[in-house]
């Protein structure tokens, strides 16, 4: 529930506006430098991954713990299972019950979530530095030796459908998830927490079965942030998982997308409206490119679509467009909520936006785009939970953990002709629409 | 960490944390007026006057704004509440000077008629997409219901009835009014120096005008009442009840932290085991929400709505079980060390220091170090907690459902009454 009212606007800062000629006021780049950083990766025996920051200034500690086990690895048809096993995995593991483990965590202070993606399912967890390692030992537990309880399932069965259900009810959610039904190939369209359709043909000895074939060390990736000592959390990272059997990881077989409705009836007070198009991933050498042209069009209260859509036109409370990258192809998503009767205006704005980035970026857009993301990386030295979560996801990417102070390297060296080289190389034809709400929408020509 | 404080001779109170090893610094005004500082016929206007805040002044343009902050790498928002408008921004150190600047020109907005006619389209948007958000719904109208007749009864977003009407006009009395240095307060954290911090604030707040408008804030004396908002179309139903807690300047706001993490917190407390761990409720959660002069126990319930009564009914059962028989000895060492891991987190950043250290400060007066803080917490004991309970026992007072059901059938309230005052 809220605990403040609403804001001027939601997270992520949607944001931008035409081309101002006035001189920057700020120098860019005055002080270069990114604060000092020592970065260990190491991989064990078995393939399991681990990366360490320590992290000095700081009295926390966290880790991101990634399992293979994504929804991608579902069995076609039951979309769902890897969301109920998320569910039924913490229920118990070792020689602790449910309320056991529960209680063990919480005495360690452990702020923790569980969370499915397409590759990963993902434990997250930060406390006071001492408390990490101790909570490390319960989740070896959890990920090698859960009970995965047969009574349990109804329960675990009944949240995920209710989580469900909420995405129902929330047609901001709604839209994205659909529209990603819509852009990517299967299994990587897959929502997430499943389908309602296929959910109910999911039964334990699915999500055992799941839990077998995909928890393993080969693959699996622990990123650790913070007040630590690298040598410590070695040794207890040896202990806990150096006899874990290597498994065979399973193939995943591409399907492509079919073609669907662009309109989901439904009963809101606004238009939810969703667009899609191919963009390149992390690894890709134009990333970063790709990144500023969604940082012109999104990143920040000056960026175009804030601008001309809501601070010109007052159109909309929330618009913003997001760089989704998988491991070998991306999407650039993009949304608005409005009312039904300036919808199609919003799509229009939007889309004619989005088009008219070939057309031309000035300087100071390019400026305001290397400014918030400068000030971005160094205030992510401040959350040792960004931190983890950041070493662990820059491993599946690319094999290899970047330096903030390398990050900003390729940040400061991009110019507008590279960010207008990569948008005239990928023009915006193919786009994916969805709109959700009372009414259908157009595409304009 | 170095505290310092002081005042402008407007009246304007000056606070700040010093941490030179912080990455950032986080600056914030907290204006202290909200929805409860409203009447009927300016509805809305202290949120929407918040967004307007932004539009500039004489000197600033809407675009210089938005594009001097993003050229600063500033993160930054502003929020409003019942009591509370907070305009902020996180930033590197070298560039504090620049962004309080712009800050403080938030404070004086010019609110000039064509930019105030834009915006009210994009607030009565904003009230379209809350609309399509049934818990926030049922927020919106739990409080109307509860505090009914009290300030703390007023809408944030106000309606689009009320936003239709509301002029420039009335904005531009409600800011005289209320965005006097003496209702302000600005806060520092993280990395920078006192003496900067005096400077900027002299330099550019020196010359706002004083005053210290009032506001009533009798603890409110809740009747009760049983509300629904039937949406057909939606699929889960979605519940929240209020009772009365300790304002936030009493010294029970602990104790009721606490309370609310064993009985409510979204994992490990008692509504989590007994009602969403079985599957019976997609939510079940109870907080601890405290105001000037009142406080809240929220209670927000989600589940299927054939099985919402029964929800309701398992929540009064652990209510019941809890103000007869308190909470047991592990279940409160847990609760100490959890909370105190949040605090450890959430201090970690400027960001979240500055929004501690301005509420002690508005609210009491007071300020209280991290350290501060974790002691307190670690030195409560279930005789507080039953002092607490003593007080203010949980309740479910004053019910609001948003969903498929057009009439909630919620149970009769447990049996706990407040003690005669």
């Amino acid at each position: 529930m809220p605990e403040h009212g609403p804001g001027r606007r939601p997270v992520p800062l949607p944001g931008w506006s035409g081309s101002h000629r006035r001189p920057a006021r700020v120098a860019p780049n005055l002080t270069d430098s990114m604060p000092e950083q020592n970065i260990l990766a190491e991989q064990l025996p078995n393939g399991l991954t681990l990366i360490m920051e320590p992290m000095s200034e700081v009295r926390s500690a966290a880790f991101s713990l990634l399992v293979p086990a994504g929804s991608i690895y579902e069995p076609t048809g039951f979309n769902g299972t890897a969301s109920i096993l998320t569910d039924l995995i913490t229920r118990g593991a070792g020689d602790r019950n449910s309320r056991e483990l529960s209680s063990a965590l919480d005495n360690l202070g452990i702020q923790r979530s569980e969370s499915v993606g397409w590759n990963f399912i993902t434990f997250s967890a930060a406390s006071v530095a001492e408390n990490v390692i101790p909570g490390l030992k319960i989740y070896a537990d959890i990920i090698r030796d859960p009970l995965l309880p047969q009574e349990q399932f109804p329960a675990a069965m009944s949240s995920a459908e209710q989580s469900l259900l909420a995405i129902e009810d929330d047609p901001q959610r709604k839209v994205l998830v659909e529209l990603r039904r819509r852009c990517y190939d299967a299994p990587w369209n897959r929502p997430v927490d499943g389908t309602l359709s296929e959910l109910e043909a999911v039964t334990p000895a699915n999500a055992r079965s799941h839990y077998k074939t995909n928890f393993r060390p080969n693959g699996t990736i622990l990123g650790v942030a913070g007040h630590i000592d690298p040598d410590r959390v070695r040794e207890a990272v040896q202990e806990l998982f150096g006899d874990w059997s290597t498994a065979p990881a399973p193939e995943v077989t591409r399907v492509p997308r079919k073609a669907a409705e662009t309109h989901l009836a439904a009963d809101s007070a606004q238009t939810h409206i969703g667009l899609a198009f191919d963009a390149v991933p992390y690894r890709h050498e134009d990333y970063y490119a790709a990144w500023a042209a969604v940082s012109i069009l999104s990143g920040g209260s000056s960026s175009r679509l804030f601008t001309e859509v809501r601070e010109k036109r007052g159109l909309c409370y929330s618009v913003y467009a997001s760089l989704n990258s998988l491991l070998e192809e991306a999407r650039i998503l993009a949304y608005a909520g409005t009312t039904v009767e300036r919808a199609q205006e919003t799509l229009d704005v939007m889309l004619a936006e989005i088009r008219k980035l070939k057309d031309g970026i000035d300087d100071s857009e390019l400026f305001r785009c290397k400014a918030r993301a400068k000030s971005a990386l160094i205030m992510q030295q401040e959350s040792t939970a960004a931190r983890a979560s950041a070493i662990a996801r820059d491993w599946f990417h690319l094999g290899r953990v970047q330096t903030l102070d390398e990050i900003h390297g390729k940040l400061d060296r991009l110019t507008v002709t590279d960010i207008l080289d990569y948008v005239r190389s990928h023009p915006v034809d193919d786009i994916t629409l969805l709109a959700v709400g009372p009414e259908p929408l157009q595409l304009p020509d | 960490m170095h505290f310092h404080q002081t005042q402008l001779p407007n009246g304007l109170q000056v606070i700040a944390e010093l941490n030179p090893k912080a990455q950032s610094t986080a600056a914030g005004f907290f204006v202290r007026t909200g929805s409860r500082d409203e009447t009927p016929e300016v509805s809305g206007v202290s949120h929407f006057l918040e967004h307007m805040a932004f539009k500039g002044d004489e000197r600033y343009t809407a675009d210089d704004i938005n594009r001097i902050f993003d050229e600063l790498g500033a993160r930054y928002n502003a929020s409003t509440s019942e009591e509370v408008t907070l305009f902020y921004a996180a930033v590197l150190p070298e560039y504090l000077p620049q962004t309080f600047e712009l800050l403080a020109t938030l404070i004086t907005p010019s609110l000039r008629q064509d930019d105030f006619d834009l915006e009210k389209k994009v607030i009565l948007e904003e009230i379209g997409m809350y609309e399509d958000l049934p818990g926030f719904t049922a927020y919106d109208h739990v409080m109307q219901q509860h505090f009914s007749g009290h300030p703390l009864g007023n809408s944030i977003l106000g309606t689009t009835e009320s936003i239709s009407a509301l002029t420039a006009e009335q904005m531009r009395l409600y800011h005289a009014d209320r965005y006097k240095a003496g209702n302000i307060i600005l806060a520092v954290a993280g990395n920078t120096t006192w003496e900067n911090v005096t400077q900027l604030a002299e330099e550019h707040c020196g010359d706002w005008p004083a005053g210290d408008p009032p506001r009533d804030t009798t603890e409110a004396a809740p009747k009760g009442a049983q509300f629904c908002v039937p949406r057909p179309s939606i699929q889960q139903q979605h519940v929240m009840q209020l009772g009365p807690a300790p304002p936030s300047a009493s010294p029970l706001r602990f104790a009721a932290d606490l309370l609310s993490v064993i009985v409510g917190d979204d994992s490990g407390s008692r509504l989590y085991w007994d009602i969403v761990d079985p599957g019976y409720a997609e939510a079940a959660e109870l907080s601890y929400n405290d105001y000037d002069g009142s406080g809240t126990w929220a209670t927000y319930v989600c589940s299927r709505p054939e099985d919402i009564r029964d929800n309701l009914d398992r929540v009064g059962v652990i209510y019941e079980e809890v103000n007869r028989h308190g909470v047991t000895e592990e279940e409160l060492k847990q609760a100490q060390n959890k909370v105190s891991a949040r605090i450890v987190l959430q201090s970690e950043r400027p960001m979240g220091r500055l929004a501690s250290l301005g509420g002690n400060w508005l609210y009491r007066g007071e300020y209280r170090t991290v350290e501060d803080d974790l002691n307190v917490v670690r030195s409560l004991t279930t005789a507080d907690i039953r002092e607490l309970l003593n007080r203010y026992p949980l309740r479910q007072l004053t019910t609001v459902g948003v969903g498929p059901l057009e009439k909630l059938d919620a149970p009769a309230e447990n049996s706990s009454t407040p003690p005669a005052t």
